[in-house]
């Protein structure tokens, strides 16, 4: 089975967001989350670099591991998903995030943040592929849902699969981490895959 | 189309080209073979071991979005998957064994002379008001903070995954709604008992002769002992951490950022378990581990003879008040 990460190559971004944008069209993420994001360090400095960042469906997920009533599991495929059913929305797996990946519908409305919603890689949840229950509904301003299956259609995250510069990569890992070994040798720089250190414990050297 | 102004914008522009390129012909000479943008560009790695966390921009309208990476999460997991739950066990299971071996080597704390049959007011009807609706909050609180802690450990495979959810967001709920109750409780527990709870030179003697619990004596004590004076200031100061750094968590972000709130959780985990010790204790005292001592906040009145065992100087000025029925009270052997 295939393990999949996101690898986004910060030489290559150009912030144009349209990453961000496809999520949410994609999933109907609603106003207020944004499952992806684009961060751009040292901004309007000489030498600054954006990284497009979610959810890195961490090798032993922090999130899950704190997680009070076990709403996460990873797939097959290595990627970190919840049941928005067992959620109650009590914040600790946002405390523990190192990417700021989980996001609640309500804030701060004495505690009651609502059900947890956060990047699935374009892999629905746990109910079963591709019905409507699994791509959710905006009951009451909520997001009921997890968004869009594309993995169960043999298609990767439309992030990924359109970003114009292929700066973000999603895919297998031993594959996409390839394809930024052999870019980095070729042109000669990089600054580096933004993530994997903490997000798999592990790093590309080039 | 061109009209004379734009003609002359372009001119002077293309003129104004035309001599930089001119003038600085070594520096395009200079131009190295490969060019390599990195050289003076942010680098992870590098971040990483200057700051604890990665902050940028987004053009999102939330500003938090601009944190790209926090790794202290990690370091956060480690203490709420083992540090809390340790500190917790200890603090607990600690209070309980000790409890116990109390109660086998000392037994129940008689009063000596018996009940006299006159009772005296020891805690009036607010103050007990003050003192249950407090309790009570405290044991929902107490119940439901232990199953965010230990509940996926101990109870959800007695129970099974979804009803553990069910009954956790419910938890979670009363939790949260009840610190309410309970933060006011804390609060007028600490203006109506405050006058009686600072330490004096009495107090001295009572932790120096174990306060009568430890040993045979009996060292006078004004209407709080220094073990209760203990006890207001843990539910004072404990309960007012709590309940600040519960806020900062049921609040996000009006007042910490997410270091703040991993903070915030850690001081509030270790305050409520280590809290929930120690009310272990002052439940035990004040039922099964000394004869008369529930009825003080069960109905409000002691049994003089218990006053005069363990509060003499509070039963003195009580008779100098005339509050003490059944006449003059005979000073403590």
């Amino acid at each position: 089975m295939a393990r999949m990460k996101f690898l986004c190559d910060a030489d290559r971004c150009i912030e144009c967001n349209a990453c961000v944008t496809a999520c949410k069209n994609e999933n109907d993420v609603p106003w207020g989350i944004n499952r992806r994001r684009v961060v751009t360090i040292n901004d309007g400095k000489p030498g600054e670099r954006s990284v497009s960042m979610a959810c890195m469906h961490c090798t032993d997920a922090p999130c899950a591991a704190v997680c009070p009533v076990n709403c996460f599991y990873t797939t097959a495929d290595g990627v970190v998903l919840h049941s928005k059913d067992l959620c109650i929305g009590c914040g600790y797996c946002f405390y523990a995030c190192p990417f700021g990946a989980p996001q609640y519908p309500k804030v701060g409305n004495f505690g009651s943040r609502g059900k947890m919603d956060k990047c699935t890689y374009c892999a629905g949840g746990p109910e079963a592929d591709l019905t409507p229950a699994e791509y959710g509904n905006r009951e009451n301003g909520q997001f009921t849902g997890y968004g869009s299956n594309r993995l169960a259609e043999g298609k990767l995250p439309l992030c990924a699969e359109m970003c114009s510069t292929k700066s973000l990569l999603a895919g297998d890992g031993e594959i996409i981490a390839q394809i930024f070994k052999e870019r980095v040798v070729r042109r000669g720089y990089s600054s580096g895959a933004w993530g994997w250190q903490t997000a798999y414990r592990e790093r590309i050297e080039t | 189309m061109v009209t004379g102004t734009q003609f002359r914008v372009f001119a002077s522009a293309l003129l104004l080209g035309l001599m930089a390129a001119f003038m600085s012909p070594v520096s395009a000479q200079q131009q190295p073979d490969s060019v390599n943008p990195t050289q003076q560009s942010v680098k992870e790695q590098q971040l990483l071991k200057e700051l604890s966390r990665i902050q940028g921009r987004t053009s999102l309208p939330d500003s938090k979005t601009g944190t790209l990476e926090q790794p202290a999460g990690r370091d956060w997991r480690q203490f709420q998957q083992v540090t809390l739950r340790w500190i917790g066990a200890i603090a607990i299971l600690g209070m309980l064994a000790t409890l116990v071996l109390f109660f086998l080597i000392r037994g129940m704390i008689r009063i000596e002379a018996g009940r006299s049959g006159y009772t005296l007011v020891r805690f009036n009807a607010f103050e007990r008001f003050v003192h249950w609706m407090t309790a009570t909050c405290f044991i929902v609180l107490a119940l439901s903070g232990l199953n965010i802690t230990f509940g996926k450990e101990l109870l959800l495979p007695l129970i099974g995954t979804q009803t553990f959810a069910t009954f956790s967001q419910w938890a979670k709920y009363a939790h949260n709604y009840l610190s309410f109750p309970f933060t006011l409780g804390v609060a007028l527990m600490l203006l109506m008992w405050i006058a009686w709870n600072f330490p004096s030179g009495v107090d001295f003697r009572w932790i120096r002769e174990g306060g009568g619990i430890v040993g045979s004596k009996h060292p006078p004590a004004r209407r709080f002992n220094a073990g209760q004076k203990a006890i207001y200031w843990v539910v004072v100061l404990g309960g007012g951490a709590a309940a600040v750094t519960g806020y900062l968590l049921m609040f996000p972000f009006y007042a910490t950022d997410i270091a703040g709130m991993q903070t915030a959780q850690m001081v509030h985990g270790i305050v409520g378990l280590i809290f929930m010790a120690i009310m272990l204790a002052h439940i035990y005292i004040g039922t099964i581990g000394m004869q008369g001592a529930f009825e003080a906040m069960g109905k409000g009145e002691v049994d003089v003879n218990w006053a005069r065992q363990h509060h003499s100087l509070w039963l003195e000025k009580e008779a100098q008040k005339g509050r003490v029925p059944g006449g003059s009270v005979a000073p403590a052997e």
